[in-house]
């Protein structure tokens, strides 16, 4: 633990010690007026015991004596083998103010002091002790209390008296003697009521304190804040407001006003969202316990590693990300990590790591859980999906690893083999998500078998004030949120008519070789576009502005009228009346005055169904591939069909590029073959495999040998076995990063632009495995004709 | 009802005259400009910004069945309180507050019949004209309702994030 770990840990104890130390007088002095209040008695026992562990766990071990020692007393009073006398009040008074001065130690010096406290608990354990004893002497002149009792008032008294002058010269360097004083009289003075006395050694105290720790902070009511925080969002959007109107005055000195107006708003702004900011910590701290149960129950051993825990957060998001990291924790644990004897034997240490993380990264915060368990089976989530209905068997076989993995977060998927109180109900994973998405955070988890899992939340800092693109669409202003906003695309004219097409219906964009669904906001919206005069090029072509936006991992454009300027927005809720409308997730007030809404980037993508229009329309089937995932390089084999279908293949599968002449083809049964390089070759159409289409169909027998007097074959070996891909003609080999769109169908992997035309991409080896299987069969069968044909030729 | 009369904030449409109890008028406005909320219900006119706070507008006429007032035209703005909040009343021209006596009222007749007579609680007979006692909350609150199922938007986005969520199990 750093130092300053540790001091902020002490400062923390003090301030607290303070309070405790605090509401201990009261609660004392209340129990002096009913000392058969049980639920008083107890806590005061509460905070004495939490004043003694605190002390303990710091190391303040004379401070830990001293409240053990009023424990002690305390419990027998609990216990009524003591009766509670004033003088043990007093005492216990007395001990507090004790405790003070060994606070005021601990702050001016970080240590408790040399001071000898044992008077103090040799007369508190004496107290004890006299309880068990008949009382000596007679009670002096009773307060109404005292005479109940038969305490030893007057026998404690001379005892008291010392101790009690301990602690004034105990903190020296403080100028109030009058505190030990106050609280000696009422024992020396016994027949004078207690109560005054103990109040005004309170006063002192309290001006002791003046400069004590626990000055420097404040307990605030979470509401003021919050309403701080909304008048603040007031004060910007009329400094916004401001800021509009100075340039059109003429006027230095306005000017330099509303600039310091800006700057301090600014800092206004920042100052009191600091004052809701939280440090994560605060509730990471609770789950190494959550982690500790947990493992015990299920048998595992799980250490905890942090990092971070002092990232800051606002405390309704705080509020909000509390249970779903719960539930991921719990997850990791439950899930993710092995048991010991799992672990040892795949070759691990036997206990567990469970890695929390949170950073902050542009403008938002990561948190990151990940442990180094088994990972996910994605063979055993895929089955369940499909037991589930969630998914079909043919996206099942055609999912990819981490669509595969986020299908954890359907609502209805569990994987664990039976239901524990653990998890197993297969509620939660979708409820994370969903509280993640509903405060504008976005959850994804990547999971390598054997190595572990991590879940990554990203989320932003606040909700109230947030950063905002205004675009404009049909004439009306309209709020995107940052956080979703990638880039900004500009089409001009013949751009704009030459780089938008149209796959199966749906338009999309071409940006960096990956196709981007689009989304037209007025469409959407169902508004007329105003005309745009200004945006009339000099061919009298409409310009196109593209908001390239992030929605839950998937990418799309949207189209509006105009793109404006990023402000700081105040988010305000929508009434009643509007609260239906997904496409909105509130409304702000521009700097104009003027309203304007907030677009729910998430709803606005489900409602235009982004994710799916690209091949929904085709087939009617919800395709699996995202358009953002796979933007690795690739080295392609570009060729054309012989009906012109453009298509790609990686090239590493490619064994050998061929071109037979016509002449050279033969038959074998009812295949196509040629020899080559002394076997027999299979030859087999690409369109064959791939299914006509829609194209010309053309699988007769013949389809091979249609047209051109040279057929280009692709060759694919797969072990010892290869067969021949006819193709129309072979266009190039491209390297580049290809973003898949979408499936069109079964056979084709995806769609890409390359070389900016769309391009599918082909899935050779699945569909020779299953289509072509027969053919590479084939092989295996004429391997021995081949010799045969050898033999004959070298005959 | 001890209280024999009733103080009523009147205000016009067409050429009827409105009235609600006083109590649950927050202000009145002039007419103020307001941003369009596409796809809300018809009701629902705009958003306007009172004094930072955001405001729905419904149109009177609107809720009334009545057609919508000549291009150009500026109605007035009554700030009703409500639960939920204020909720801005467009209306076409404002009236006194008046006071009003018990034994002039009497249930809807049936002449109002081509008014939305859900909304109105009754007539008071005054000498100079009939003013219909509006019950606000009603038309509110139906506006609420009515947000679920008017014209052609509610339909498709229903549509859509069906189809968004069949995608994302995929």
């Amino acid at each position: 633990m750093s130092d300053n770990e540790q001091d902020e840990i002490v400062t923390e104890f003090l301030v607290e010690a303070h309070e405790n130390l605090d509401v201990l007088d009261r609660e004392l002095l209340a129990l002096e007026k009913n000392p058969h209040t049980p639920e008083l008695l107890a806590s005061v026992f509460r905070r004495v015991h939490t004043v003694k562990g605190a002390c303990g766990f710091l190391g303040f071990a004379k401070m830990e004596t001293v409240a053990h020692a009023s424990e002690s007393l305390l419990s027998k009073v609990r216990e009524e083998e003591l009766e509670l006398t004033p003088a043990i009040i007093t005492a216990l008074l007395g001990v507090a103010d004790t405790m003070r001065g060994i606070l005021g130690g601990i702050e001016a010096n970080g240590k408790e002091g040399d001071e000898d406290y044992s008077p103090v608990v040799e007369s508190i354990n004496r107290l004890q002790r006299g309880g068990d004893a008949p009382a000596a002497p007679a009670p002096p002149a009773s307060a109404p209390v005292a005479a109940r009792s038969a305490p030893p008032p007057a026998a404690t008294a001379p005892v008291l008296t010392p101790p009690l002058a301990a602690p004034a010269t105990a903190p020296a360097a403080r100028p109030t003697a009058a505190v030990p004083a106050a609280p000696a009289k009422p024992v020396t003075t016994a027949p004078a009521p207690p109560p005054p006395a103990p109040a005004a050694a309170a006063e002192p105290a309290g001006d002791q304190r003046a400069h004590n720790v626990s000055d420097s902070y404040l307990r605030v009511d979470v509401g003021l804040l919050d309403k701080l925080m909304n008048l603040v969002g007031e004060l910007v959007l009329a400094r916004n407001q401001v800021l509009q109107v100075a340039p059109l005055v003429d006027d230095q000195n306005f000017s330099a006003t509303s600039q310091r107006l800006n700057l301090i708003t600014t800092e206004l702004q920042s100052g009191v969202m600091k004052t809701r900011m939280q440090p994560i910590g605060n509730i990471w701290e609770k789950l190494p316990r959550v982690v500790r149960d947990l493992a015990l129950i299920c048998g595992k051993q799980v250490r905890v590693e942090m990092e971070g825990n002092d990232t800051e957060l606002d405390k309704t998001i705080i509020e909000a990300i509390k249970d779903p990291l719960t539930h991921l924790v719990r997850n990791c644990v439950d899930h993710g990590i092995e048991t010991a004897a799992e672990r040892i034997a795949s070759g691990k240490t036997p206990d567990g790591r469970l890695f929390l993380r949170a950073y902050h990264e542009g403008g938002q915060v990561n948190i990151e859980i990940s442990d180094d368990g088994k990972g996910m089976d994605l063979d055993a989530i895929k089955s369940k999906a499909l037991e589930r209905n969630l998914i079909t068997a043919e996206q099942a076989a055609r999912i990819s690893e981490r669509d595969a993995q986020n299908l954890i977060f359907l609502p209805g998927l569990s994987t664990a083999q039976k239901v524990s109180n653990v998890s197993g109900r297969g509620v939660g994973m979708d409820v994370v998500k969903t509280n993640i998405e509903k405060i504008g955070g976005i959850v994804d988890v990547h999971s390598r078998r054997n190595f572990g899992t991590t879940f990554r939340i990203k989320i932003p800092l606040t909700l109230a004030i947030i950063p905002a693109l205004i675009v404009t669409s049909g004439g009306d202003r309209y709020a995107v949120p940052q956080i979703s906003l990638l880039e900004l695309v500009r089409l001009k004219g013949s751009q704009a008519r030459d780089r938008i097409e149209i796959i199966q219906g749906a338009p999309v964009y071409r940006l960096r070789g990956n196709l981007l669904p689009l989304v037209y906001l007025n469409r959407e919206l169902e508004i007329q576009s105003a005309p745009r005069a200004s945006d009339r090029g000099a061919d009298d072509e409409v310009a196109v502005n593209i908001v390239v936006l992030q929605a839950d991992n998937r990418r799309f454009g949207l189209v509006v009228d105009q793109v404006n300027d990023t402000e700081e927005i105040v988010v305000k809720p929508l009434g009643q009346h509007l609260k239906g409308i997904t496409a909105f997730a509130g409304a702000t007030i521009m700097g104009d005055g003027r309203v304007a809404l907030i677009l729910d980037i998430l709803g606005i993508a489900q409602q235009a169904s982004v994710m799916s229009q690209a091949h929904d329309r085709g087939t009617g089937q919800p395709g699996a591939a995202k358009d953002d995932k796979v933007s690795h390089r690739q080295t392609l084999l570009l060729f054309l069909t012989r009906d012109g279908r453009r298509m790609a293949i990686p090239l590493s599968i490619v064994a050998r590029l061929e071109e037979f002449p016509r002449q050279s083809l033969e038959r074998l049964g009812s295949n196509q073959v040629v020899q080559y390089r002394g076997r027999i070759l299979p030859l087999i159409d690409i369109l064959d495999l791939v299914g006509s289409g829609g194209g010309f169909g053309g699988t007769s027998d013949d389809s091979v040998s249609a047209s051109a007097d040279t057929i280009h074959v692709v060759v694919y070996t797969e072990g010892e076995r290869s067969i021949g891909v006819v193709v129309g003609q072979i266009l190039d080999i491209v390297d580049e990063a290809v973003g898949t769109l979408t499936s069109t169908h079964g056979a084709i992997a995806g769609c890409a632009v390359i070389q900016q035309k769309v391009t599918e991409l082909v899935d050779l080896q699945a569909l020779v495995r299953s289509g072509g299987a027969g053919l590479l069969d084939l092989y295996e069968s004429s391997r021995g004709g081949a010799g045969a044909a050898a033999a004959a030729m070298g005959a | 009802m001890v209280d024999q009369s009733q103080q009523l904030c009147t205000f016009a449409v067409e050429n009827y005259t409105f009235g609600v109890e006083v109590h649950k008028v927050q202000e009145v406005l002039r007419f103020q400009e307001m941003t369009r909320v596409p796809l809300a219900p018809w009701v629902v006119r705009g958003l306007i910004n009172l004094r930072g706070q955001i405001v729905t507008a419904i149109d009177l006429r609107r809720r009334l069945g009545l057609p919508d007032a000549p291009a150009g035209a500026s109605p007035m703005s009554v700030i009703l309180r409500t639960e939920q909040g204020a909720v801005s009343l467009l209306v076409d021209r404002i009236g006194d507050v008046r006071e009003v006596q018990r034994e002039l009222f009497e249930p809807p007749p049936v002449t109002l019949r081509d008014l939305a007579r859900d909304l109105i609680r009754g007539v008071y007979k005054l000498s100079d004209k009939l003013l219909i006692l509006l019950d606000a909350d009603q038309a509110i609150a139906s506006a609420v309702t009515r947000a679920k199922t008017p014209t052609s938007t509610s339909t498709r986005p229903e549509s859509g994030a069906g189809d968004a969520k069949a995608e994302w199990k995929a």
